[in-house]
């Protein structure tokens, strides 16, 4: 199930989207969620699927690739789905012992369904598009100005970024420490909820083992190169806007205050 | 004087136990005096526990002597001032690959260290298309490091060094990790620098294989500096670098059995021409 998390992995190929400057995508990801939870007309759910298609498409990203994000959140978007549909006051549709459906409830599930899922589905856009490091350098530089009231954003910045690195290495290592217990006769696969959370004990230990060896070596390798903090560091991808960032700017605000527009033309209304 | 140098040069780790107490020191540099040149390729040979690595260590102002003194290209380790300058002028690689690797594309990785020591932009962009170029592995720098073999790893992690411009590059066992292939992938290209833009380097290593084309070896045991000398000079002493727990190359191993069985050869044979060569010239 490791293997599923798509959030954080970058998947390399040339398009429109990956040369975009790491700010815009950074504030297009923040302006996507935010339309997410405007309103609740489905026309409003239409004009965001179509522009999340749209920049699917843009990206050449395989929708596969993107889908499969999905399915490490798939036990929450359940969860939130039979919530929503079961525990809405409204006009009663299907009464089932003591459980109601309603239709207000029926609106709500699909909704929060599409929700989560274009929640996951645009944020992992975003690191599938960005290198980590770019992604970083993006944050690093647009909360800056946290710098003045002594948020240590560049060492925050760096933290992210050595850890994303480590994920697949950590997820290798992982399969390889449990690989060599399955040898030994340990079972990961049997048993309750409970007996199995033990098993991954023996996994867990030398896991946390060699990730602070690994640490300790890192931090030994980072000042042997000389790194010492932000501080008269110079960049090699430095970030800069450039016509494309404007257009992509242009576009974002064309799309929130569309969507805006047509929440405030649909009132209430679901239809 | 060389540009690594040293005098007197002892370490000590303190162990403690659980309250903090001092339980036993173990000296794992004893009074080491090297003057090492620059340009050489210079190995330093030693089993585990031999106290190679923390003697490595010093040579970037890692650590900090506990006695005597260690001075690179002049500056002193412990003056805390020089430290950058120090790691500017002699880099150093690691034995494990994947743990020192910091960033996720290969160019990014070797814009690491000029990054750092705040080189501008677009020299950047220079320095690591060059060092790429000088491991010959400039057409993977869009790669990401996850996808590369150790040998390839490896020598994007001298890249990475090397783009830092330092006159001196330290290896703590870079092949120990590496299959055959990829430990002759980084070795020929530490010859090839150390050749081609004369940078001085200190190879810590345990494989005798690696150190036959070295202008000068040392022998470490015990945190002492026990043989120094040229590879043949090293490679005549089979008795004594058996002792050591340390194997000689298979052909010298051959030459000595050979001359111990009461043909004679000369001492400290390195290749297999040599071998060829005096069992010819022995027939003849």
């Amino acid at each position: 199930m490791i293997r599923d998390i798509t959030i954080g992995q970058y998947y390399q190929t040339k398009s429109v989207i990956h040369e975009l400057d790491p700010r815009v995508k950074l504030m297009g990801t923040m302006v996507f969620i935010i339309s997410l939870f405007f309103g609740k007309s489905i026309w409003m759910y239409l004009a965001v699927t179509v522009f999340l298609a749209a920049v699917i498409k843009l990206s050449r990203v395989p929708l596969k690739f993107i889908v499969k994000g999905l399915k490490a959140v798939l036990i929450l978007i359940i969860f939130s789905a039979a919530f929503n549909l079961f525990l809405t006051d409204g006009e009663v549709v299907v009464r089932l012992w003591k459980l109601k459906i309603t239709k207000e409830g029926i609106y709500q599930a699909v909704f929060m369904v599409i929700r989560l899922m274009y929640l996951i589905m645009g944020s992992s856009l975003m690191t599938l598009t960005t290198t980590p490091n770019n992604l970083t350098d993006a944050l690093e530089k647009s909360l800056g100005f946290l710098k003045v009231i002594k948020v240590p954003v560049h060492e925050i910045a760096m933290i992210m970024s050595i850890a994303l690195r480590f994920i697949p290495i950590l997820i290798e290592e992982t399969d390889k420490i449990m690989k060599a217990q399955m040898a030994r006769g340990a079972d990961f696969e049997n048993g309750n909820l409970i007996k199995r959370a033990k098993a991954m004990v023996p996994v867990l230990v030398p896991l946390f083992i060699s990730a602070f060896r690994r640490a300790n070596e890192l931090a030994m390798a980072m000042e042997a190169r000389c790194y010492h903090g932000s501080e008269g560091r110079t960049k090699m991808k430095p970030l800069k806007y450039n016509r494309r960032d404007r257009i992509a700017y242009a576009v974002l605000a064309v799309y929130l205050c569309g969507i805006a527009a047509l929440n405030i033309y649909m009132g209430g209304r679901i239809i | 004087m060389g540009i690594v140098r040293t005098e007197n040069l002892t370490f000590e780790y303190i162990r403690r136990d659980e309250e903090g107490n001092v339980e036993g020191i173990t000296t794992a540099v004893d009074n080491v005096n090297l003057d090492l040149q620059a340009g050489q390729f210079i190995a330093i040979l030693g089993h585990n526990g031999s106290g190679k690595s923390t003697l490595a260590k010093h040579f970037n102002a890692l650590v900090s002597p506990t006695e005597g003194t260690v001075w690179v290209d002049g500056m002193d380790t412990r003056d805390d001032a020089k430290t950058l300058d120090i790691r500017q002028t002699a880099g150093m690689v690691f034995q494990n690959p994947d743990n020192q690797i910091i960033c996720t594309l290969v160019e990014e990785e070797v814009g690491f260290g000029p990054e750092n020591i705040g080189v501008p932009t677009d020299e950047i962009w220079l320095r690591v298309e060059e060092s790429l170029k000088a491991v010959g592995m400039y057409q993977f720098r869009k790669a990401s490091p996850n996808k590369l073999s150790g040998g390839q790893k490896q020598r994007v992690a001298i890249a990475g060094i090397v783009a830092m411009k330092p006159k001196c590059i330290i290896l703590d066992e870079p092949t120990a990790m590496l299959d055959p292939s990829g430990r002759k992938e980084v070795i020929s290209v530490l010859h090839e620098l150390n050749k081609r833009e004369n940078v001085t380097i200190i190879l810590i290593t345990h494989y005798m294989e690696e150190v036959i084309d070295a202008d000068r070896v040392f022998v470490m045991d015990d945190g002492k500096i026990v043989l120094s000398g040229t590879p043949r000079e090293i490679f005549s002493q089979a008795e004594y670098l058996k002792r050591l727990r340390l194997d000689v190359p298979q052909v010298t191993e051959l030459a000595y059995e050979l001359k111990q069985a009461g043909i004679p050869l000369p001492d400290g044979i390195l290749t297999k021409e040599e071998l060829t060569a005096a069992l010819t010239a022995f027939k003849g």
